[in-house]
């Protein structure tokens, strides 16, 4: 056991992984905080890298990159309303209206400490939990999946600010998007007008670079400059998050333990736990009322919420090649690709190399809090330039980084504009667009465990009753639609009451 | 004019070579093929496994012939989109790509007029033969259990996944039960995305059984969830040899399998089809590659371009007759 541990460091700290580690946290810097570029895509465009490196090296350019990713989506949302990955999304308005507040270097320091302390939980759990967190995953079948995502789904009404029938509306018009393509369980093509770019359906990315990063260039040319903020240097960027990690250890430990859970289960990953943790911390919050002004509590549940993930998500990876999320999905090809094949074998007989990945991803996210701290007192100069000079660059980095992750496809770009046009007259009207969002990404999911489960079931919906978990899931998100109406009920009564008396 | 073309492209080529890191190849007017990078398409996801077996063709070709060869993933679609890529690119060498079974399907589901005919066919490289895989605590020990069970049960009582709709191993599951004297729809096709959640949910109770490769199926049965009954395959496998062919346990002779090799649009020039061919079946021979599709669990299976082209054309008509058969195929 001892001998392996020291075996571990010999292979971590070996100057080709060191560098590796330290080079891939850079670019994992820089591309996630890029609009259009997601972790994701960080990720997938390393893999051509990974075939020049040594294994371990290798797979620590995946775990360093998609880490770094996830975290510095954050940066553009905060500062200009502009999500780098859909993760960020639940939780952009949030930090943006800290931005608006001058508070901007809060805002990215509590993504950055409580990324980097959520990646350390869930390697923890990776570490100490993974065959129990593993057999967890394995009884998840499709009846689950689909309670779990409706779950997800719910989040949108939820979070919020608008009136949850607009909310509920922009879900539907996301779920109405996914139906586009090719990619269901039917195998049928639907509203493809006979465009094979349409056959491939419309992917989360473009369209959340249209809503986000686009509709807010339009709204920036027809709105007047907001006035300007002052740049000022706050003090430690860390003090600050010592203070709130004591002010809200509730919210930080269930924020990483949802996502734990979360990333742990197949086809759910950080972007539905920074969803759903978002969710959870203004229901039940003591100042719900605050969320969206520019409130610290949503942020700290939700950015412990997404980086704890993204280390659980390798537990059904690593054990049985099953991707927990997309990163996953990319880096199991390189786990095969560079001879460490996933299995119960690969924790016994190849035990160093595997704590090696523990180290790696300990190793990460630590160096993620001074790395970040220097990208965000770099970043955070964005807020004082003039808005002539950011907007067309934002423009560009649009229209290249669609067209990049498309695999240098036009369509991509259309998508983009097409999207920014429905964002921008979405937001004028109110409806929220990261609700959308939401539809987008979780539309396959809901309807292909929907189906694939009737037909199991033989078009008997019993067993998304029957089964102990599913049962379970059912109950949390019935209630969970069916507790705003009943709000709203109980509201109107006392407002009638009120009016009688 | 033509010469401001390849000067053109002469520059741009050197400009992305350098861009890449390599020493710019000497700028030569009419250089030889390939004289700027080339790009490889991919229709499917980064990561994958026909994502790995076009990444380390690119990487040997890249060795050997001095130009960069970038795979670009171009996904979606059931792999129309990418295959189309391939297909419309300039028939000048310089965009090639990785053809896959769906080729020989996705015309038959009226999806795409594209067929094995728009591509030049340089070499197949891999071949993989599907299985039949159970839950380890499952009833049926061995297949000669389950196929009796399955011939005893009522139509639609078990239910298989394995890919989507209509997919490879939904047709390997028709062509299956076909040779039972059964209908193919005896037993419910579950579709999936992909084989890896299809395991999954085999593992969590959710399927009777699997038909995906024996590779996809590895991680499941090495951690003692999942077990192969058997594979439809003319012979067994050197990587799992105790899993005998449908052949041998049930006299039943499928060979459809998932197959991939590289190919560019139609009319690339004749030197550079001969070039590319030698150069292909130097990297099947050579130790790299047999060592990674071990590695991978993946079958080698090798054809020059012309008996690629025939493979196709076979696999085509099989592959269009097991869909109708299913009722899977348009027209």
């Amino acid at each position: 056991m001892m001998n392996t541990i020291v075996q571990a460091f010999g292979l971590v700290f070996q100057t080709d992984v060191l560098i590796a580690i330290f080079a891939s946290a850079i670019y994992g810097l820089v591309v996630g905080s890029l609009p259009g570029l997601s972790a994701t895509m960080a990720t997938a465009l390393l893999v051509p890298v990974t075939f020049y490196l040594s294994p371990i090296a290798a797979v620590a350019t995946i775990i360093t990159a998609s880490a770094m990713a996830i975290f510095s989506g954050d940066i553009p949302g905060c500062l200009l309303r502009i999500p780098g990955t859909p993760a960020s999304a639940a939780y952009t308005d949030e930090a943006y209206a800290m931005t608006r507040k001058g508070q901007a270097e809060t805002a990215l320091g509590i993504c950055l400490w409580f990324s980097a302390l959520g990646g350390i939980a869930g390697t923890l759990s990776l570490m100490v939990l993974a065959p129990v967190l593993a057999e967890f995953a394995l009884s998840f079948s499709t009846y689950e999946n689909f309670w779990l995502a409706m779950l997800g789904l719910m989040c949108a009404t939820l979070v919020a600010r608008s009136s949850p029938i607009k909310a509920i509306a922009s879900m539907l018009l996301g779920l109405l998007i996914t139906c586009i393509g090719i990619d269901n369980p039917g195998g049928v093509a639907r509203f493809t007008l006979g465009s094979t770019d349409l056959l491939g359906g419309i992917e989360p990315i473009p369209a959340l670079v249209g809503v986000f990063a686009l509709a807010e260039v339009m709204r920036s040319i027809t709105e007047r400059e907001p006035p300007k903020l002052e740049h000022r240097r706050l003090g430690s960027i860390l003090k600050g998050q010592w203070k709130l990690t004591k002010e809200y250890p509730v919210q930080q430990t269930r924020g990483n333990i949802i996502g734990i859970i979360i990333g742990v289960l197949p086809g759910a990953g950080a972007d539905m736990a920074a969803w759903v943790s978002y969710a959870m911390a203004k229901r039940f919050s003591k100042t719900p009322e605050k969320f969206g002004t520019g409130h610290p509590e949503g942020l700290i549940e939700a950015g412990a919420s997404n980086n704890a993930s993204l280390a659980s998500g390798w537990v059904p990876a690593l054990l049985f090649g099953i991707p927990g999320d997309t990163i996953t999905a990319i880096a199991i090809g390189v786990l095969y690709m560079k001879g460490l094949n996933p299995g119960p074998t690969l924790f016994s007989s190849q035990a160093s190399s595997m704590y090696a990945l523990y180290i790696i991803f300990i190793l990460g996210n630590i160096i993620m809090i001074p790395l970040g701290i220097v990208m965000i007192r770099i970043a955070s100069r964005v807020v004082s330039a003039p808005r002539s000079a950011v907007m067309p660059v934002i423009l560009v980095f649009c229209a290249v980084g669609a067209f990049a992750t498309a695999g240098n496809n036009l369509f991509a770009v259309w998508c983009v504009a097409v999207f920014g046009l429905v964002g921008f007259f979405m937001e004028k009207n109110g409806y929220p667009v990261a609700a959308m969002v939401l539809g987008i990404v979780m539309g396959t999911m809901v309807e292909q465990s929907f189906v694939t489960s009737l037909i199991k079931s033989d078009g008997s919906i019993l067993p998304f009753f029957e089964r102990p978990v599913a049962s379970v899931l059912a109950a949390m998100t019935l209630a969970a639609l069916l507790w705003p109406a009943f709000s709203w009920g109980l509201g109107k009564m006392r407002g009638g009451r009120a009016q009688a008396a | 004019m033509t010469d401001i073309i390849s000067r053109r492209g002469v520059l741009k080529g050197a400009a992305a070579a350098g861009a890449a890191g390599l020493i710019a190849a000497p700028a030569i007017a009419q250089a030889k093929w390939p004289s700027r990078p080339v790009t490889m398409i991919c229709p499917w996801g980064a990561g994958g496994g026909t994502d790995a077996v076009v990444r380390i063709i690119a990487g040997l070709l890249e060795k050997s012939l001095g130009q960069p060869f970038g795979v670009v993933n171009r996904t979606g679609g059931s792999g129309v989109v990418g295959h189309s890529a391939i297909a419309t690119a300039a028939p000048d060498g310089y965009t090639l790509g990785i053809i896959t079974s769906e080729i020989a399907m996705m015309h038959h589901q009226g999806l795409t007029q594209l067929t094995y005919q728009n591509y030049t066919s340089l070499a197949q490289m891999n071949d993989d033969a599907p299985g039949v895989h159970v839950k380890s605590d499952s009833p049926y020990k061995d297949i000669k259990a389950l196929a009796e069970a399955i011939k005893a049960a009522p139509p639609g009582k078990f239910k298989a996944s394995g890919t989507g709709q209509g997919g490879i191993w939904h047709l390997a599951l028709v062509g299956w039960l076909q040779g039972m004297g059964l209908k193919p729809d005896h037993v419910a096709w579950v579709p999936s995305n992909g084989a890896a959640p299809a395991m999954q949910d085999l593992a969590a109770g959710g399927l009777d059984f699997n038909t995906c490769s024996v590779p996809e199926a590895r991680a499941m049965i090495d951690a003692g969830k999942a077990k192969s009954l058997a594979i439809m395959a003319d012979a067994r496998m050197p990587q799992f040899k105790d899993v005998p062919t449908l052949k041998e346990t049930l006299g039943i002779d499928i060979t459809l399998g998932s197959w991939r090799g590289i190919g560019g649009p139609k009319n690339l020039p004749a030197d550079i089809t001969k070039l590319l061919g030698a150069e292909l079946k130097k990297i099947y021979d050579s130790k790299d590659y047999k060592e990674f599709m071990d590695s991978r669990g993946l079958t080698m299976k090798y054809a020059d371009g012309a008996a690629f082209e025939a493979f196709m054309a076979d696999s085509d008509k099989k592959m269009g007759a097991f869909m109708k058969a299913a009722g899977l195929a348009k027209a």
